[in-house]
């Protein structure tokens, strides 16, 4: 509306775009009030605490504080040579301090975290530094122990002098940075964290082709059956979803055992001898065989919603125009469920790729996930920043097919029973 | 299902091959809930059939694992059931009231940035278990909430939330407006309107809603293990610690009890969703 046109006026004598975006403005902040309560709890338990997962992962100051003169005097030194007096009397002052805080022991641990060997001989220069004289530190050090003379471990302090680190990033990736400042791999069969992902990405990638390839045909049925009979079949698909997940681990370790029924089964059968019962807990057959089941609900319930909506006239118009029944399913059926198939398999990936309880109690040593070993660091070596690291790698993979999701399926459109 | 007369034989056998494999996907389903069953009235202490139970003879079934369950000495199911329900209940009620309120801010056309808040709010359900744990853990371990039922009612909040937003919205979807302000045009203020007209409407999304809330928080066990101590241990951690130590017949008594009250809850939320969509005018 230009503003040489005559302007509509409303009763009160404001010009109607003006009132009307006032109006607009405050239903914008109505409706935003109404969702400021709960985006502001998740922002401050949930959001920030993410964040503060980013910032443990990264964070390196103890090291940085415990060593603060030490790092000063450093920094005009090239690491080539061994350092200088100033270096050797500034760690010299720095490691006092730290034996009347008694905290020598934490520095040792995080040194040797960097380079093995530190934590004996820096028991030793506790001991020996109490008799220290004044001057000439660098000739005193040196003498307590030939690692003290050795360039590496010099070199090792120094790089532990910035606040940040990508280290643990690294770790998780099985590499480190060397005595040169290269990024290397660890030796080949300490490579554990490199097999853990990729079985983690495994086991999720078949569990969602087992659950899609179970899961259709049983969609298909429920969608395409009468309402009485489809009500009571989908009574096995929902109550298995709303049942403890607990409840269903607990029924698999049972039919898993290996006195179990399953293996009972294959006895009955003559597949296996009696007396050679396979193991088919505590493995990867186990993981398998209990996330499919229990992930199945997941792909069949968003499989079925979109099949609902597809008329079956479209097949019978398909085989009327001469298509053979498979070629009707594969050329009409078929393509309008993809967005079915997305929906479903992106929702089992994402599930699949963070599964915990189950894997640590039916997948022993070779079923367990990445998520297993995040506990693990959690709970047993309670490096809380290595976990921080790996958690956050596993989190950027689930956002970028949330997002995926999102663009395919929209997140309004999730369903839910 | 049946088949036309005149289908050719070689697609009748694909038919039966087909309804043959959905039989078998829906007993890989729901089959493995029936061994719970009658093991847990299991007059030994092994988690096989004995044969005395293949041949239905009444001495091999007791109710002894349901006697230890409820009175069995330092036994640590009746602390946990009471601190699941309790944390359970708040949590279902945070998760309903934040919830609720929210997705009516949602579903308002004026809404800005709906896309990205949606996100947002749904993220907790997305996001790994296990990283939900660690940034909760921190976050509490922080507020000084660790090991108190107040955090742990807090964290299932964060849990139970999204679903109420996806299932209130949902029933919004369907909602006609035009009755609120109907409503208002006969001076009816917002809250009365809301209580008076919009809630009876969205009832059954909001209760379906809390239904999810409540399981969630009833079955949740990997947050609760970063956050629980040794007084507010729940069902799941106790169902968790025995899995891991030693499968006893106790843990299948309660997993009996588990199944009964998700069936309880499955009928409920069913006949919920189609009262709904009644109300809603969908007749699917």
């Amino acid at each position: 509306m230009s503003s040489e046109n005559k302007q509509i006026l409303t009763t009160d004598g404001i010009p109607l775009e003006v009132s009307l975006k006032k109006a607009e403005r405050k239903n914008k902040i109505k409706a935003f009030l109404l969702v400021a309560p709960l985006l502001l709890f998740l922002i401050i338990t949930y959001v920030f605490p993410i964040g503060d997962m980013l910032l443990r992962s990264v964070d390196d100051k103890m090291v940085t504080q415990m060593l603060p003169k030490t790092f000063k005097a450093m920094e005009k030194w090239d690491g080539q040579e061994l350092p200088e007096e100033e270096v050797f009397a500034a760690f010299h002052q720095d490691f006092i301090k730290l034996v009347e805080e008694k905290r020598e022991g934490k520095l040792s641990t995080q040194l040797n975290y960097t380079k093995n060997g530190f934590k004996s001989i820096i028991k030793k220069l506790r001991r020996a530094s109490k008799k220290f004289e004044e001057g000439n530190y660098k000739e005193q050090i040196m003498s307590v122990h030939k690692r003290w003379a050795d360039v590496e471990y010099w070199r090792a302090i120094k790089r532990r002098a910035p606040e940040v680190t990508s280290q643990k990033y690294l770790k998780a990736m099985d590499m480190y940075t060397n005595e040169e400042g290269k990024i290397v791999s660890v030796d080949e069969d300490r490579r554990i964290h490199r097999i853990l992902w990729l079985r983690t990405l495994e086991i999720a990638f078949f569990v969602t082709v087992f659950c899609f390839l179970m899961a259709y045909p049983i969609a298909h049925l429920l969608a395409t059956l009468p309402m009485k009979y489809s009500n009571l079949l989908m009574i096995c698909v929902l109550l298995p979803f709303w049942t403890s997940l607990l409840v269903r681990t607990a029924s698999w370790m049972i039919l898993l055992q290996q006195q179990g029924i399953v293996n009972d089964f294959f006895v009955g059968i003559g597949l296996v001898a009696d007396d050679n019962r396979p193991e088919m807990m505590y493995n990867k057959t186990g993981s398998y065989v209990a996330m499919t089941q229990i992930l199945l609900p997941f792909m069949v319930l968003p499989l079925y919603s979109v099949m609902k909506t597809i008329s079956p006239s479209l097949m019978r118009a398909g085989k009327s125009l001469g298509g053979t029944p498979f070629i009707a399913f594969w050329k009409v059926y078929f393509p309008l469920t993809i967005p079915g198939i997305g929906a479903g398999c992106l929702l089992v990936f994402i599930l699949a790729i963070g599964y915990y309880i189950t894997p640590a109690l039916v997948g022993g040593a070779s079923g367990t996930l990445i998520s297993n070993q995040i506990a693990f660091h959690m709970k047993s070596t309670l490096d809380w920043s290595f976990a921080s690291a790996m958690g956050l790698m596993l989190l950027t993979g689930v956002l970028v097919i949330y997002w995926l999701y999102n663009k395919i399926v929209g997140i309004d459109n999730i369903k839910l029973g | 299902m049946a088949l036309p007369k005149y289908t050719e034989p070689h697609y009748r056998i694909w038919h039966y091959i087909y309804l043959t494999i959905c039989g078998a996907v829906f007993f890989f389903l729901i089959a493995p809930l029936f061994v719970i069953f009658p093991l847990s009235f299991n007059a030994e202490e092994f988690l096989v059939f004995s044969d005395g139970m293949k041949r239905l003879d009444p001495d091999a079934f007791s109710l002894r694992w349901y006697e230890d369950m409820i009175y069995g000495t330092k036994n640590p199911w009746g602390l946990a059931a009471k601190n699941s329900f309790i944390i359970a209940i708040f949590a279902t009620i945070g998760s309903v009231l934040l919830g609720t309120v929210a997705a009516l801010g949602l579903s308002s056309r004026h809404m800005p940035y709906k896309g990205l808040i949606m996100a947002v709010l749904i993220s907790p359900m997305i996001v790994p278990l296990i990283i939900s744990g660690v940034a909760i853990f921190f976050f509490m371990a922080k507020a000084g909430l660790a090991a108190t039922h107040t955090g742990i009612v807090l964290a299932h909040i964060i849990l139970g939330t999204p679903f109420v937003v996806i299932t209130v919205t949902a029933t919004l979807s369907g909602f006609d407006h035009s009755v609120t302000r109907a409503a208002a045009s006969l001076g009816s203020d917002p809250v009365n309107t809301f209580m008076k007209i919009t809630l009876p409407l969205i009832l059954p999304g909001v209760i379906s809603g809390g239904l999810f809330a409540f399981v969630t928080s009833f079955d949740e066990v990997v947050v609760v293990l970063f956050l629980a101590g040794l007084e507010n241990t729940t069902i799941p951690i106790q169902m968790w610690t025995g899995l891991r130590e030693q499968l006893s017949p106790t843990i299948l008594a309660v997993a009996t009890c588990l199944i009964i009250l998700s069936t309880l809850i499955l009928v409920t939320a069913e006949l919920l969703r189609r009262r709904s969509e009644r109300l809603r005018g969908i007749n699917r």
